[in-house]
């Protein structure tokens, strides 16, 4: 039997309370390092729910121009898994109730360790990651590991994703369901709420885990058009590029309180 | 000792696309379903009579093959040792080995409907190839290329824009191959609907890393009959440089089983293994996960990917195809290195004599088949693939030798 972790918790609060979950997207030292667990607390204290933390890698395959932009800035200051890890540490430190889950590319895991990476993950108060280059092909080793330290395991569902993988990926899951939105890369544009409703009925025939819907989601009527037939909305690009366009700390958490803001209020009215 | 029965080569992949623990399929599930539809479509098709006989009919008249098994007689007599053959792929059309890739990938394009082709380039070589047939068969091309790279080679920039393709510098990391498979990707995942993405290397997600070898094994299929034909054995040993390895593994597939041919895939050495700057992650890289496959990276500390150094653009890559990472792993290939100032010198003996102008790619491969010849017997037979043109090179030889063309 496995124990509630913080991801849990938000997902079960939010159902009782009849409200979507936000999930807000940074890149972990875009804008240099030191700004990264500030940029965090803002997040919290303007109505994200769960943060995803971007590990920086060389390569971002599945991310559009703007995220890419987002790792290569963070990778001017080298931030590494390590420091990664570091920062959620330090967020735990007046936060110990929202979720921060680790979302990022295989290699940096692999260069750890995979079992390193879940035992320095579960230490630093991680509680889940969602690797975008390990389909459930290949993400056992990580999955076992993960669900041994009772972290969760996050993963993408697409419009393309057949029912037999929708079935077989559930099964591997755990926390929630990152459903992508639309065709493409981290970005892009044109949401059609009405296919993405169609495809969530898809879905939830395989699962009672929490669905959240992203890529695409610009601001609050977009998320609170997605959202309707799920759980949450997952918010990432909009404010990749806020911060990268703000010219300081300051300047970013406020750009960033705003867009958050608005998203908050336009899914909960 | 072992009664363990002997590999067999040819079982490989398995059905996930696994090489022992290299391949695989590591990638988006934004991109599962354009691979699973690839790899439904190429295993109905790969022993298809009518499809075979479409793709050797194109290599014949199209590409030009078979291509001749030569004996270099005056660059044996320079080695002083075994014999010297050269596999001539840079007689085909186009002037190298990547067109038996694009011309096979083509015909999967055709039979998939899909109006678009996209592909990934360094030097330019496999974007002119893919250019090439898509211009034979009528299809929108669309060519990734680093931005770096548009600007070092820009014949070819010029050459795919004549075959009608677009071609789309790439900006993003360090602006060179690997980015431009990023880039490709990235169109790939978003246009899935009406694009088939070529790639052309024994890298990627699977099932590329097995349909380009499938395709570029005309290489080896052929060199092994030429061989029982001009000297009545198999060759003592194989050489071919390594980028992403499709041309080496071309030559290298059909001989795996035959346990007493040697074989010796050469990477780039750069300016030295002990200078950093190099492109030879069989070498000195670790296993890793990029582009779609577990393989032998150049990576620093962090699991980032590091820049790769080489005179020659096509070895520009810090991957490497993940059979290559396994055939390493086991023993079965030796993967040795030759440097840039090697590579320069066996690119000017071979032309000199011989009169034959390599490429910088195949060049290593020369410069290695040089050195292992003269600690050969003469009654024993190398064969090189010499996998492309040096026309291409000329500009980059000019300016190290202060000329301007």
């Amino acid at each position: 039997m496995t124990q509630q972790n913080r991801i849990d918790r938000r997902f079960a609060r939010l159902r009782e309370e009849g409200r979507k979950a936000l999930v807000t997207y940074l890149v972990a030292g875009d804008g240099g390092p030191e700004n990264t667990v500030p940029l965090m607390h803002q997040l919290v204290a303007s109505g994200s729910d769960l943060i995803e933390l971007g590990v920086p890698f060389s390569d971002p395959m599945a991310e559009g121009p703007v995220i890419q932009r987002g790792h290569e800035r963070a990778l001017e200051f080298r931030t590494s898994l390590r420091q990664c890890l570091e920062m959620v540490r330090e967020f735990r430190r007046e936060d110990s109730d929202t979720p921060v889950i680790l979302m990022g590319y295989a290699n940096p895991i692999e260069r750890m360790g995979a079992e390193r990476f879940a035992d320095a993950a579960l230490e630093a108060g991680v509680d889940g990651a969602l690797t975008v280059d390990l389909p459930a092909e290949e993400a056992g080793p990580l999955s076992d590991l993960l669900r041994a330290r009772n972290l969760r395991n996050i993963f993408l569902l697409t419009p393309t994703t057949s029912e037999e993988r929708i079935q077989a990926i559930t099964r591997l899951a755990s926390g929630f369901v990152y459903y992508v939105s639309l065709k493409g890369v981290t970005g892009a544009g044109n949401l059609d709420p009405q296919a993405v409703r169609e495809n969530l009925g898809r879905i939830r025939r395989f699962t009672d885990l929490p669905l959240c819907v992203g890529f695409g989601i610009k601001d609050g009527a977009s998320a609170r058009a997605v959202s309707e037939a799920g759980d949450g909305a997952v918010v990432g690009s909009v404010l990749v590029s806020a911060i990268g366009e703000a010219r300081d700390g300051a300047a970013a958490r406020d750009a960033v309180a705003e867009i958050t803001g608005e998203i908050r209020t336009a899914l909960d009215a | 000792m072992s009664d363990q029965k002997p590999v067999d080569y040819s079982a490989f992949p398995d059905a996930g696309g696994h090489f022992g623990p290299f391949g695989g399929r590591f990638v988006s599930e934004t991109l599962i379903g354009a691979l699973d539809e690839l790899q439904e479509m190429y295993s109905r098709l790969k022993d298809d009579p009518e499809f075979r006989a479409a793709f050797d009919y194109d290599l014949a008249h199209y590409v030009g093959r078979p291509s001749p098994l030569y004996l270099a007689e005056r660059l044996t007599a320079e080695a002083g040792g075994a014999r010297i053959w050269l596999k001539r792929e840079d007689l085909n059309h186009t002037g190298a080995h990547k067109v038996n890739n694009t011309v096979g990938q083509a015909l999967l394009a055709k039979h998939s409907g899909k109006r678009r082709v996209i592909a990934e380039t360094g030097a330019g070589q496999h974007g002119v190839a893919t250019a090439t047939v898509a211009a034979r068969l009528g299809l929108e091309c669309a060519v990734y290329m680093g931005a770096e790279d548009v600007k070092r080679q820009s014949p070819n920039v010029y050459r795919m824009k004549l075959l009608g393709a677009e071609v789309i510098p790439v900006q993003s990391g360090s602006k060179t191959l690997k980015d431009a498979m990023n880039e490709a990707m990235r169109d790939w995942v978003t246009n899935v609907d009406d694009t088939f993405y070529i790639i052309g290397t024994v890298a990627g997600p699977h099932p590329y890393p097995q349909l380009v070898r499938d395709f570029n094994s005309v290489i080896g299929r052929e060199a092994r009959a030429q061989s029982l034909e001009e000297f009545g054995r198999l060759p003592d040993a194989l050489v071919a440089c390594v980028g992403g390895g499709s041309n080496a593994i071309g030559l290298f597939h059909p001989f795996l089983n035959d346990r007493d041919v040697k074989m010796y895939g050469v990477e780039a050495g750069g300016e030295g293994l002990a200078s950093g700057r190099h492109a030879a992650p069989l070498n000195k890289g670790v296993p890793g996960v990029l582009h779609g496959n577990r393989t032998y990276l150049m990576e620093d500390e962090d699991g980032q990917i590091i820049e790769t150094h080489s005179v020659s653009a096509g070895l520009d890559y810090p991957g490497v195809g993940p059979e290559h990472a396994w055939l390493k792993d086991i023993g079965r290939v030796n993967y040795v290195v030759a440097d840039d100032q090697e590579a320069l010198s066996a690119f000017r003996t071979l032309t000199r004599k011989e009169g034959i102008l390599p490429a910088l790619e195949s060049s290593h491969a020369v410069a290695y088949a040089l050195k292992l010849a003269a600690g050969m017997s003469p009654d024993q037979n190398i064969v090189v693939n010499l996998s492309g043109r040096g026309d291409k090179d000329i500009f980059t030889v000019a300016a190290i030798d202060g000329i301007e063309v």
